[in-house]
């Protein structure tokens, strides 16, 4: 095809000409030029490559619905893989190659396997390679076919999200549209109307069609101008609406800085909007389809809409020897623009018989072949039976138009198949339809088509290769449904999505299968309409936004200590400090010897903290917790531990009594806004008698634990309120009242073993009253310690850390809670689960201690426990759930979960890990001061 | 996505809230055996219903109110929303 450009006319601005580059080929465009109607204009016909047989591809179409030039733009990072040259906006600078060609679309190594086509049917390579085994072939086939490459680096562009509601949205910024968007605004409605393309007026952009008596061009001009002004109308172009979900929630992918040179973009790439309309109107239009005829695939054989647009947009021509094959009106259409504009199409042929008077040959007949890559001339069987061949670089094909309804069709509504129009149509429902997307046309085609003479070369799908001896193959194999024909022979599957093959295959399957097109049916409509960036979807939700972990209200401090911080339960919390993450282990060891033998101070912020009051606040906690907190005494504080209805424990920590109908529950860093959920949810739906209110306080105060044996000397040196000594402030009490100058709870709970205090303070005090404890502690040797030093503490001391220590399987019984649970009296969560076989049953993972017999590693966290001299990897005994070398003990300690663990006290185990076997023995889980005479001091 | 209409915010979208099962099993009262058959019914027993059903919903991004919702499962409208109103 020899493609050229004519002198005047077109959307293109002809005083900015833009070089670009085409497989290492410098060509010239103009602003307002695609990359294909620039490349058309520059001569070029083969443009890309077909994706299962290679088989050289011209431009069909000239927008979304093209499936042939596919093609990536731009370099590394910012490789755009797989887009339809018809849709790339040219700039200066453009890089652009073909997909799937090598070295070139024209000149491609692996075009011989096109020669082949006869022998790849359906189902071919699933057929052929079955032996050995697929997977030994598979690779090899997927290097043959294949589509762009993706960029080399991690997406460097920023992608937008934003939501929308309107009373009106309407998709499609052709001539309906723009009617229905004047409609609205006159009518005061809040609008948005979107354009898939850059430019407004669809089809009928750039042309002198005319429309209420203006040629079309102005009376865009005139309503682009009206739209703007009116304030509640909003226009967006270069918008695709993708989607439309549950709800009639609609999904935009609006396009905002693709079309720009690099050096001009700023801002986000992609605007990704999710709109919900009070009511939706589709103005989308009709895609036009192909004819089906033996050899059609070569390229110069383009659409003639396709042409009509690069004619009326780019006032480029696609040929100098056109020729116009149709079965409807519509080609006409076309031939006499083309002829209006000096490039008179050498034919015309209408199958239904002949032609009225109009520019070129006027020929009833049919194409019946084509010859020439690309094409050189056209084969035509005329009415009266004979067969004739016309030299031509351009065949410009009209088969009947197909509506545009597919964001319709995605709420789930079957379209209606309409004979006389030969496409599928559908009913308004949730969306309204306008204009050709609604069947609104007059282009009645030829009721009589002729099947193609030679099926096996008459394409239906342009970029999967599918034609129609292989939808005949599929129907004789029994493929008659239509989805299984589009997953056997791909029909509709490329990155076009079947735009002008679907309607195709259905004819053509219904033919095959002597049933009417209606009642083969569509397949599935499903979003996207067109592709959407995964970084659209995403937004800013990505690295460091995906997931922001919080931050404490002493971060400051902690940062000034060198903490290293990392992400546990969603918070950033300082795992050790030093500033040096290869050092852990030693400041790890450091940290738990500080607060062994002298004191300790850890960021305990993040504990869930719960206030309950109300006169049933203490039967609530009976039902909410394992065991019985009523009986606990104002002042007083006592471990809780907290299962979920299967019985399954989920949560563990300290509820403090405050006052006689005021309780504060602690929960765990994890559990914390789940527990809070869990305890609204209980009250609201299962036990609104009840009178109890609930407040998750969690992250309005700030706890600083001091641990150690100097942690009393310490507190005293602070001015405050609360009388420390140990008579007036036992282990296990809770306390109210202000130090320094703040207001404060205190709590003598203890996770590492010591004496320790827990002071929670308003949030905002946290980095003043740190700071004080550090300073008035320096004499006595204090250091910040981190979670993995309260890690080893708490597992010297066999202090269970649930989550670590329990999984989906551990009810209260396996951890230690059987005596508390058999004394309960009354309802609680998990206690019907609890009685059922399974709770019952012998052998279930129960809590133990673990010492390796050998040597001061640490056992293997995660190590299987298995029976000494048993075969591994083999049944399991349960596995090691906590393991940390000891600063208090001669030994390392380690938790687990092993089967009848507390009947097997004393046995010698071993831990099975990735080969290697260690004699471990099981021991209390308590290892350290079992009798707690340090935190009780 | 679906769109709710909260009894309590007016119509929000389906992000905002938490979907907290269906209604159809109830839980024991509180003053029954530990050995209650209804337990294991009111655990495990989960019959597959096609059509209309009828499930526990928790506005957590709104009034952090509980409300059921009649939805049909097949096509996912939304039949009717009220106050969940001390009942599962």
């Amino acid at each position: 095809m020899s493609g050229w450009r004519l002198d005047e006319g077109g959307l293109i601005d002809r005083a900015q000409p833009i070089a670009f580059d085409w497989g290492g080929r410098r060509l010239r465009g103009f602003a307002g030029d695609s990359l294909a109607s620039a490349l058309l204009a520059s001569g070029e016909t083969t443009i890309g490559r077909s994706f299962k047989l290679h088989r050289p591809r011209g431009l069909l179409g000239a927008g979304v619905e093209e499936p042939g030039a596919i093609v990536d733009v731009g370099a590394g990072a910012w490789r755009l893989p797989n887009l339809k040259a018809t849709q790339v906006e040219l700039y200066d600078g453009l890089s652009a190659r073909a997909v799937n060609a090598w070295p070139s679309p024209r000149v491609d190594a692996l075009g011989w396997i096109g020669a082949l086509h006869r022998f790849l049917p359906p189902g071919f390579y699933y057929k052929t390679f079955k032996r050995p085994d697929w997977t030994w072939f598979e690779p090899h086939i997927r290097r043959l076919a294949g589509l762009g490459r993706v960029p080399d680096g991690p997406d460097p562009d920023r992608y937008a999200q934003r939501f929308a509601h309107v009373d009106h949205l309407i998709v499609g910024g052709g001539i309906t549209g723009l009617m229905a968007a004047r409609t609205a605004a006159r009518a005061g409605e809040q609008t948005m109307l979107v354009e898939l393309e850059p430019l407004w007026g669809g089809w009928a952009a750039g042309s002198d069609w005319p429309v209420e008596g203006m040629p079309a061009r102005e009376w865009i001009a005139a309503t682009l101008a009206e739209l703007a002004a009116a304030p509640h109308i909003a226009l967006h172009n270069r918008t695709t609406a993708a989607g439309l979900y549950d709800g009639d929630l609609v999904a935009l992918d609006e396009r905002l800085s693709d079309h720009l040179a690099p050096g001009e973009r700023s801002g986000p790439r992609r605007r990704f909007w999710r709109v919900r309309a009070g009511r939706i109107t589709l103005a989308s239009g009709a895609f036009e389809q192909p004819l089906l005829f033996s050899g059609n695939d070569r390229p110069g054989v383009m659409l003639a809409s396709a042409a009509w647009r690069y004619l009326h947009r780019h006032a480029v021509v696609p040929g100098r020897r056109i020729v116009v094959a149709t079965d409807n009106d519509s080609g006409h259409v076309v031939a006499a623009a083309l002829a209006a504009r000096g490039a008179v199409p050498v034919a015309v042929i209408d199958s239904r018989g002949m032609p009225p008077g109009g520019p070129g040959e006027r020929i009833a007949g049919r194409v019946i072949d084509t010859a020439g890559t690309p094409l050189r001339s056209v084969a035509v069987a005329l009415a009266d039976g004979t067969t004739r061949s016309i030299a031509a670089d351009a065949l410009l094909m009209s088969g009947g138009w197909a509506p545009v309804l597919h964001l319709a069709a995605q709420g789930g509504a079957a379209p209606v198949f309409c004979a006389a129009r030969r496409c599928f149509v559908l009913p308004d429902g949730p969306v309204a339809l306008a204009g050709m997307a609604a069947g609104d046309f007059d282009f009645a085609p030829d009721s009589k088509p002729q099947p193609p003479r030679d099926p096996a070369r008459a394409w239906i799908d342009w970029q999967n290769d599918v034609t129609a001896a292989d939808i005949g193959i599929a129907a004789r194999e029994g493929y008659r449904s239509v989805e299984h024909l589009k997953r056997y022979t791909t029909l509709g599957m490329a990155p076009d999505q079947g735009k002008t093959s679907n309607l195709g295959g259905i004819v053509t399957l219904g033919a095959a299968l002597d049933r009417a097109a209606g009642a083969v049916g569509t397949t599935r409509f499903r979003p996207p309409f067109d592709p959407v960036p995964l970084g659209a979807l995403a937004g800013a939700a990505r690295g460091a936004l995906l997931h922001p972990p919080r931050q404490l209200p002493a971060a400051g401090l902690h940062a000034r200590y060198a903490a290293v911080f990392e992400d546990y339960g969603g918070w950033a919390r300082p795992a050790h400090y030093g500033g040096d993450p290869a050092a852990e282990a030693e400041a790890v060891l450091a940290e738990a010897r500080a607060v062994r033998t002298r004191i300790g101070l850890f960021d305990a912020s993040p504990l869930g903290k719960i206030e309950l009051r109300g006169p049933d606040a203490g039967r609530f906690l009976d039902r909410l917790y394992v065991n019985t907190l009523s009986t606990l005494k104002v002042g007083g504080c006592r471990y809780a531990l907290a299962a979920n209805d299967h019985g399954i424990v989920i949560d563990d920590g300290v509820v403090a009594r405050l006052g006689a109908e005021h309780f504060v529950l602690g929960t765990t860093t994890g559990q914390a806004r789940a527990m809070f959920a869990a305890i609204e949810e209980w009250l609201a739906c299962e036990w609104p008698d009840l009178a109890v209110l609930a407040a998750d306080v969690t992250t309005s105060w700030a706890v600083w634990t001091v641990a150690g044996r100097e942690a009393r000397t310490l507190l005293e040196r602070l001015p405050g309120t609360i009388a420390l000594v140990p008579d007036a402030f036992p282990h296990l009490a809770s306390r109210e009242g202000e130090i320094a100058g703040v207001p404060a709870r205190v709590q003598r709970v203890s996770f590492t073993g010591e004496l320790s205090y827990e002071i929670a303070v308003p949030a905002e005090a946290a980095t003043m009253l740190g700071e004080r404890l550090l300073d008035l502690g320096a004499d006595l040797g204090i250091r910040l310690f981190g979670i993995e030093a309260l890690m080893l503490l708490r597992t010297e001391k066999g202090f269970l850390h649930v989550g670590s220590d329990t999984d989906g399987a551990t009810m209260p019984h396996d951890v230690g809670f059987g005596a508390a649970m058999a004394r309960k009296q009354g309802d609680f969560v998990g206690r019907g689960a609890l009685a059922l076989a399974d709770a019952q049953r012998a052998g279930r993972r129960q809590l133990v201690g673990l010492v390796p017999v050998d040597g001061d590693a640490p056992l293997a966290l995660g190590g299987h426990v298995i029976a000494a001299g048993a075969p591994a990897p083999g049944p399991t005994l349960g596995w090691v759930t906590s393991s940390h070398p000891s600063v208090a003990l001669p030994h390392p300690v380690a938790l687990g979960l092993v089967a009848d663990g507390p009947a097997r006290i004393g046995e010698t185990v071993e831990v099975w890990d990735l080969g290697t076997r260690r004699a471990a023995r099981i021991v209390e889980p308590c290892q350290f001061d079992p009798a707690g005479e340090r935190m009780r001091g | 996505m679906l769109r709710i209409d909260c009894p309590h915010c007016g119509p929000r979208a389906e992000h905002e809230f938490r979907w907290r099962g269906d209604m159809r099993v109830a839980r024991p009262a509180p003053d029954a055996a530990a050995d209650d058959p209804a337990w294991l019914d009111h655990l495990y027993w989960r019959p597959a219903l096609t059509g209309e059903i009828e499930e526990l919903w928790f506005h957590v991004g709104g009034c952090r109110q509980f409300m059921v919702v009649r939805r049909d499962v097949n096509s996912h409208a939304i039949r009717a929303v009220r106050p969940a109103d001390g009942r599962r």
